[in-house]
């Protein structure tokens, strides 16, 4: 026996449960050279970065590229699995494992055939099951079992492996400009290499302990990312408390997967858990104690409420990292952990008929909150950053309600507009070296064009503005709650009733939020003259207004920094169309709809529950559009309208009318009745709605977070402090180390009290000498 | 035989012996009451010898006399050297086993 | 099996004590000579038995005593010299052959106050003599001897090398440790008089083997619980257990930078391996009875070693602090009785020992530039010492038990083995012991990352601002952490590597009815003790 025996290779091909294969082709066998190659990257730029001419990233950017390569190369290759595996293997007799010549074959089918040859219809699902494409290697083993880790590549993977590299590579290409001149730039490349690198792991694997190990990977580089520049002191915060607060979630994590590891008999199979978990072959109780655990984990990671305060500080990082990791990727690994484990989640939580449960209300109430709080920040990253708590309580919504592929349309969407968002907020800073709306922006649509444009792309994408990519999925979640019998749709897992109005009331304050931070940004005078004052963001050079007035208006940038940009808003405007609703199109065009659903969502396989899809409804498409455009509406009538006037009325560029909104409480039903009323509409709009909204509302909510909320996690903390102090000064030093030292003090005391007798007199000694024997004598005569 | 007036005899002279050694404050008398401590011991050797009949006994006296001679003239000398350093040969001024 | 290796342990064992005696021949003046043969002898050491336990071990057969040699040695109490190793033993020897060279080569520049490399040397290779002879003992009162032979030299390095409340501190490493030992010899002789065979013929013996095949059966139950009790005071102290640590920080921080890595690396293992070797295997029913209250006791240790380094305001203390915390860790597994948290033990050990080994060269290579340890007065160490900035932080996020580094597979397979531990011991408590060890996880990060804040990140303070003594890490360390640092990863991600090796030793060290469920159960006759609720048939 050899010791390389030890090293994990040597995969063997464990028997096939339903629902994957370990045959198919090539790449997707082999997924796991996308995380294999940044992760070279990462120790590649680590070690020679900084010797060759463009510092590393060159290195960065070489990688994703590749990767981004082979990760469409794995979705066209899956397209075609998906569609013909079942019948190729119909086809072979024997119906074993299918050769690597059919792999290199399938890889080279005809890209053209992938659309037409797919039934479109629900009858052709059940005979063209999704199935997965497994790999696998020895990990570990312990009491003679063998533990693997492998890869496990469905629609779910693929899907999320193009999103991963395609927005880290244009991060990495934003990047190269954005922090040109970094005091560590290497190291800067170095660490989105590892993110990209964990990230693609996380998405691939095939086991619980694997998962958790690209978690907590991809957990320490956005800690490394947010500190990025941890010279100052507020930034190292902002890293400790994400960090701090996903080990937090993590306890979920591993009490749930260790709660599953020994319900599914031992394993860490993820196949084999959801599996049992939809075969009933694990009790009830211990998937809802799971899930819930679980959902812990998501809480932290994907920001929900109560759980989400790291995620706006994190925004201390670089603007591309927030794009990559606090936006469109990182932060939707806890969706993506339900999706994987929706047979847990699915059953645990029944989903399955119920009007209500953990995952949806907390979705909800994300949703809801996080929206609100937009409202009163001046930065426009933490607007943006709020505003992805509240899609990830979208996503988190949908998958609670059962709507499995509506959710993670949405996350796939949101990757797109809302990196293009980030990157565009990013875009604006980097002119004006701030992030600070109020202060430093204003009237930027007319310095930088190409942005403002690919800006407002974006934010209609993610208010949700038909066509564009945000209403479709949108409209799939809200169809996907089920809970409606007033729009015509039919449908769905369950009557969710209260997630539909909360989804669609989020709608509307995603739109007026955004608004706000369009016209503060956009709209109105660049403000930054005015204020002068250094604000060191980024890069920590001072702006000196005074000197060279003309030279320093914020100006366009390059190509690094525009063509992402335009990328993302091309992404955020067509990517929705890929899902389109059954029944939006007929004819020959018919087999374009529902793309996602067909080729993404995991059906008719055995790890995956048989959810219900509900029927999309038009009434309810332009019910929700409205709702949404209504925010928008009062958002723009405040700001476009009412600002706007009163700023060109005094001469300079306000963010807000001077007399202040009252706090009056705003009831939505007398704003409905009050619409109507056109004689009231500036009252209304102005102190009671915008005003109660923006006002004491959103107020309270931000107060709650940073009050309550946050005031406890510092609590917490102190309070460890406090009483690690208290145990180590009153019991470790006072009484055990007390009674250590009583030991010696004893022992000391004694030999003193001893040492008396030993006076050094010759002849005392002999004294005790006989003194003694005539003792000994004594027993000797007296006792024995 | 009256091996019991011997035993008694060497008792006596023992104590006696013992009494020297830890009252006398004179080093020279030390030595010489632990002298009457081995003569007493001689004392019991021979008498048992005589008693049990062999030769035993005398030879340890002989092997015990001479062992104290030796002994003697080990201890004359440390009691010179005392002497020569403090001056006096008063044991009770000695305490350099102080502990 | 291969006879003719069965020269191997023993020459490991005694050369390094061979070289000790030739450094002591040598003048105390030829100090280049002095470093260069102990290098020789350790590195040397190193590389062979690397070389040769890696091609000779059998791996595949990593259950079973190999490279044995037996024969008579103290005959009065039938005490035989008795030497193997198994796939438990291997990945600590292993490790005792890395470390020892390691530190030879991180002094190499630098001894500690009162320099005298001589002695400092000498005192590391019988170090080593002790550390391997207790790993390959299978005799206990070989392995006591071993055992206790490591004390003196390391009561040595303290007291003579250490910092200024070095005499405190040596001496009460010295006295808890001994009287650990004293207790732990009175269960080994109490062994070895109770033993019978089951025809009631005494067996008289101190084998290791023939003790864990005897398995206690003859025991009454409360003379197993005493036994199991003096050697749980003599493991535990070294471990060390809550609340015997007290010893710990003191003689962490006040011993020499090499004295810390090897006391952390090697010496705590000492207690662990005992656990595993000696009272589990020999007295499995008495480990029953006693788990719940280790187990207690080691997750009392994660949260209170925690909390006490968020208390700290020395690094090294802390770092000491932070072995009270991961040794916990280490015993909740041991007290798990199962196969998962046994490995997880023997793999916490290796990456505790690397982890925490790297932790307190940094922090000595820190206290070489600054001159204090103070957490308070540090800072920006990343941008005066870069390098030795990011081996800092590195070594947090191994210890923080950051998967895909070593220190996660000691850490999380324990905390998963409590979820379902050995028979007879209670579902429920160990349950809960899960949960609250998952807690520690949380803590664990917070007071790492807190100290790497405190002293990695900002900007350095005034007094040290320009100190030109504060250069980044020398070649020396360079050499001494490199391999640490190197396997820190390849565990991490090759976990196997010492899974698979200590994997059938542990199973074979454990009684079968440990294991054991349902008509299984009833098949092997176990005892009541191991209670188990048989199902209906």
């Amino acid at each position: 026996m050899s010791l390389s025996s030890l090293l994990l290779f040597a995969a063997d091909a464990g028997p096939a449960l339903p629902g994957y294969t370990f045959a198919g082709p090539w790449i997707l066998r082999n997924v796991w050279l996308l995380p294999l190659i940044p992760a070279l990257s990462f120790l590649a730029i680590l070690f020679f970065g900084k010797r060759l001419p463009f510092k590393g990233a060159e290195i960065g950017i070489a990688s994703v590229l590749s990767i981004l390569a082979l990760a469409i190369v794995a979705n066209i290759a899956w397209f075609d699995h998906r569609d013909n595996y079942e019948s190729e293997k119909a086809e072979d007799a024997a119906g074993l494992l299918l050769s690597d010549e059919y792999a290199t074959v399938a890889i080279d089918g005809e890209p053209d055939s992938l659309l037409l040859s797919a039934d479109a219809g629900e009858g052709g699902e059940a005979a063209h099951g999704s199935t997965a494409v497994r790999n696998e290697a020895t990990w570990f083993q312990s009491g003679g079992q063998e533990f693997k880790v492998g890869t496990l590549v469905d629609g779910q993977a693929v899907m999320m492996l193009f999103v991963v590299t395609f927005i880290s590579t244009l991060v990495h290409v934003f990047s190269t400009e954005y922090v040109a001149g970094d005091r560590r730039y290497t190291h800067y490349f170095a660490f989105l290499s590892l993110f990209t690198a964990s990230m693609l792991l996380l998405v691939v694997s095939a086991s619980t302990i694997q998962f958790i190990t690209a978690w907590e990977l991809v957990g320490v580089c956005s800690f490394a990312l947010i500190g990025h520049w941890w010279e100052e002191k507020p930034n190292s915060d902002a890293a400790l408390k994400a960090f701090l607060t996903n080990r937090v979630g993590d306890i979920g994590l591993l009490v749930g997967m260790i709660i599953l590891f020994f319900s599914a008999g031992q394993t860490f199979d993820i196949v084999k858990i959801n599996t049992m978990a939809l075969a009933g072959e694990i009790p009830q109780r211990n998937l809802t104690i799971a899930a819930l655990c679980l959902m812990a984990a998501v809480m932290s990671k994907s920001g929900q409420f109560i759980l989400h305060t790291w995620l706006p500080d994190a925004m201390a990082g670089p603007t591309p990292v927030s794009a990559l990791i606090h936006a469109a990727t990182m932060v939707v690994a806890g969706v993506y952990m339900i999706a994987r484990l929706y047979g847990v989640f699915f059953v645990g939580f029944s989903i399955e008929g119920s009007p209500v449960n953990p995952m949806a209300l907390i979705g909800m109430f994300t949703l809801i909150f996080a929206g609100l709080l937009a409202f009163v920040q001046d930065d426009i990253k933490k607007v943006l950053a709020y505003s992805t708590v509240s899609q990830l309580g979208y996503m988190v919504m949908a998958l609670g309600v059962g709507a499995w592929t509506a959710g993670m349309f949405h996350l796939f969407t949101h990757a797109f507009f809302k990196a293009g968002l980030f990157l565009g907020a990013g875009s604006v800073a980097h002119s004006v070296h701030s992030f600070d709306m109020k202060k430093d922006m204003g009237g930027m649509r007319k310095f930088m064009p190409t942005t403002y444009k690919t800006f407002i792309i974006c934010t209609l994408a993610l208010v949700g503005i038909f066509p564009f990519a945000g209403f479709w999925s949108k409209d799939e979640i809200l169809v996907g709650t089920g809970g409606w019998g007033l729009f015509g749709g039919t449908g769905g897992n369950g009557n969710y009733t209260l997630m539909l109005i909360g989804g669609i009331f989020g709608a509307a304050l995603t739109g007026a939020y955004m608004t706000r931070v369009i016209y503060l940004t956009f709209f109105g005078e660049f403000r930054h003259v005015a204020h002068h004052d250094d604000h060191a963001v980024d890069h920590g050079h001072a702006d000196d207004a005074h000197d060279a007035h003309a030279n320093h208006d914020p100006h366009e940038h390059g190509p690094a920094i525009t063509i992402p940009l335009i990328l993302l808003a091309g992404f955020a405007t067509l990517i929705g169309l890929v899902n389109l609703p059954p029944g939006f199109i007929t004819g020959n065009l018919e087999s374009w709809q529902e793309r996602f659903f067909h080729f993404y969502e995991p059906s008719a396989a055995a790890y995956f529950p048989a959810i219900a899809h509900g029927t999309p409804s038009y009434t309810l498409a332009i019910f929700a559009s409205v709702v949404g455009l209504l925010g928008v509406g009062l958002a723009y009538f405040y700001y476009f309208v009412l600002v706007d006037r009163k700023s060109k009325a005094m001469g300079e560029s306000l963010t807000e009318l001077p007399n202040g909104p009252t706090s009056k409480f705003g009831i939505l039903k007398a704003g409905h009745t009050l619409l109507v009323e056109k004689y009231y509409l500036d009252h209304l709009y102005t102190d009671v709605i915008a005003g109660g909204t923006k006002g004491p509302l959103a107020k309270a909510v931000y107060w709650f977070n940073q009050n309550v909320l946050d005031a406890t996690v510092d609590g917490v903390g102190r309070t460890s402090v406090i009483a690690g102090k208290a145990v180590y000064e009153h019991i470790d030093q006072t009484v055990i180390d007390g009674a250590v030292n009583l030991s010696g003090v004893v022992s000391s005391e004694t030999g003193a009290g001893l040492r008396k007798t030993q006076n050094g007199k010759i002849q005392q000694y002999a004294a005790y000498l006989f003194a003694g024997a005539t003792l000994l004598a004594g027993v000797l005569i007296f006792v024995i | 035989m009256l091996l019991n007036q011997f035993l008694l005899l060497a008792a006596v002279l023992f104590c006696l012996g013992v009494y020297g050694v830890i009252t006398r404050k004179n080093g020279v008398m030390v030595l010489m009451s632990i002298e009457m401590i081995l003569n007493a011991v001689n004392i019991n050797l021979v008498a048992f010898g005589a008693f049990n009949g062999t030769p035993i006994g005398s030879v340890f006296a002989l092997f015990v006399i001479a062992v104290a001679a030796a002994e003697v003239g080990i201890g004359l000398a440390i009691v010179l050297l005392i002497y020569r350093n403090k001056k006096s040969i008063d044991f009770s001024e000695v305490d350099l086993l102080k502990g | 099996m291969n006879y003719d290796n069965d020269w191997f342990l023993s020459v490991l064992t005694f050369t390094p004590l061979v070289g000790a005696l030739v450094m002591m021949l040598i003048p105390k003046a030829d100090e280049a000579l002095h470093k260069a043969i102990a290098l020789a002898v350790s590195g040397g050491l190193f590389l062979f038995g690397t070389f040769y336990m890696l091609t000779e071990f059998d791996f595949d057969n990593s259950g079973a005593m190999q490279f044995n040699f037996d024969t008579n040695w103290i005959n009065v109490i039938n005490s035989r010299y008795i030497v193997g190793v198994d796939g438990m033993a291997l990945p600590l020897i292993l490790l005792t052959l890395l470390v020892v060279p390691l530190c030879v080569i991180y002094s190499w520049d630098h001894f500690p106050e009162p320099a005298n490399p001589k002695a400092f040397l000498i005192l590391i290779l019988i170090l080593e003599t002790g550390m391997i002879g207790t790993f390959v003992a299978e005799d206990l009162i070989l392995f006591f001897v071993f055992f206790e032979v490591v004390l003196l030299p390391m009561f040595f390095m303290i007291a003579v090398w250490g910092g200024p409340d070095r005499r405190y501190a040596s001496l009460k490493f010295f006295l808890f440790t001994l009287f650990g030992s004293a207790l732990m010899i009175l269960a080994f002789l109490s062994l070895f008089f109770l033993a019978e065979d089951p025809s009631g013929v005494a067996l008289r013996t101190f084998d290791i083997q023939a003790l864990t095949e005897w398995g206690g059966a003859n025991l009454t139950r409360s003379a197993g619980l005493l036994i199991f009790g003096g050697m749980f005071m003599g493991f535990g102290i070294k471990v060390p257990m809550f609340p015997f640590h007290t010893w710990l920080p003191d003689a962490h921080t006040q011993a020499p930078t090499v004295g810390s890595v090897i006391l952390a690396a090697v010496l705590l293992k000492l207690g662990t391996y005992g656990f595993i070797r000696i009272a589990i295997p020999i007295l499995p029913q008495a480990a029953v009875e006693w788990a719940p209250w280790i187990g207690l006791l080691a997750v009392i240790g994660i949260i209170y070693g925690a909390l006490g380094c968020l208390a700290q305001t020395d690094m090294k203390r802390l770092i000491a602090f932070s072995s009270v915390s991961h040794m916990g860790f280490v015993m909740l597994g041991i007290a798990t009785l199962t196969t998962f948290g046994i490995n997880a033990a023997v793999f916490g050990m290796v990456a505790h020992g690397l982890i925490t080994g790297i932790l307190f060269f940094v922090a000595g290579s820190v206290k070489d530039r600054y001159h204090t340890l103070e957490i308070e007065r540090l800072g920006g160490l990343l941008l005066q010492a870069p390098r030795m900035g990011w081996i800092l932080g590195f070594a947090t996020m191994a210890s923080l038990g950051l998967p895909g580094l070593a220190g996660f597979w000691g850490e999380f397979p324990a905390i998963l083995s409590a979820y379902n531990p050995a028979n007879g011991v209670s579902e429920t408590i160990f349950r809960t012991y899960m949960v609250i060890a998952a807690v520690g996880t949380v803590l664990a990060a917070g007071y790492l990352l807190w100290l790497l804040q405190r002293t990695a990140f900002g900007e350095p303070s005034e007094e040290f601002a320009n100190d030109p003594e504060i250069v980044d890490a020398s070649r020396f360390e360079y050499v001494a952490w490199a391999p640490m640092l190197v396997l820190i990863v390849v565990l991490g991600i090759f976990p196997n590597l010492i899974f698979k090796t200590s994997d059938p030793a542990v199973e074979k060290s454990l009684h079968p009815c440990l294991s054991a469920e349902g008509e299984e159960f009833i098949a092997l006759d176990c005892p009541a003790v191991f209670g188990v609720e048989v199902a209906g048939g």
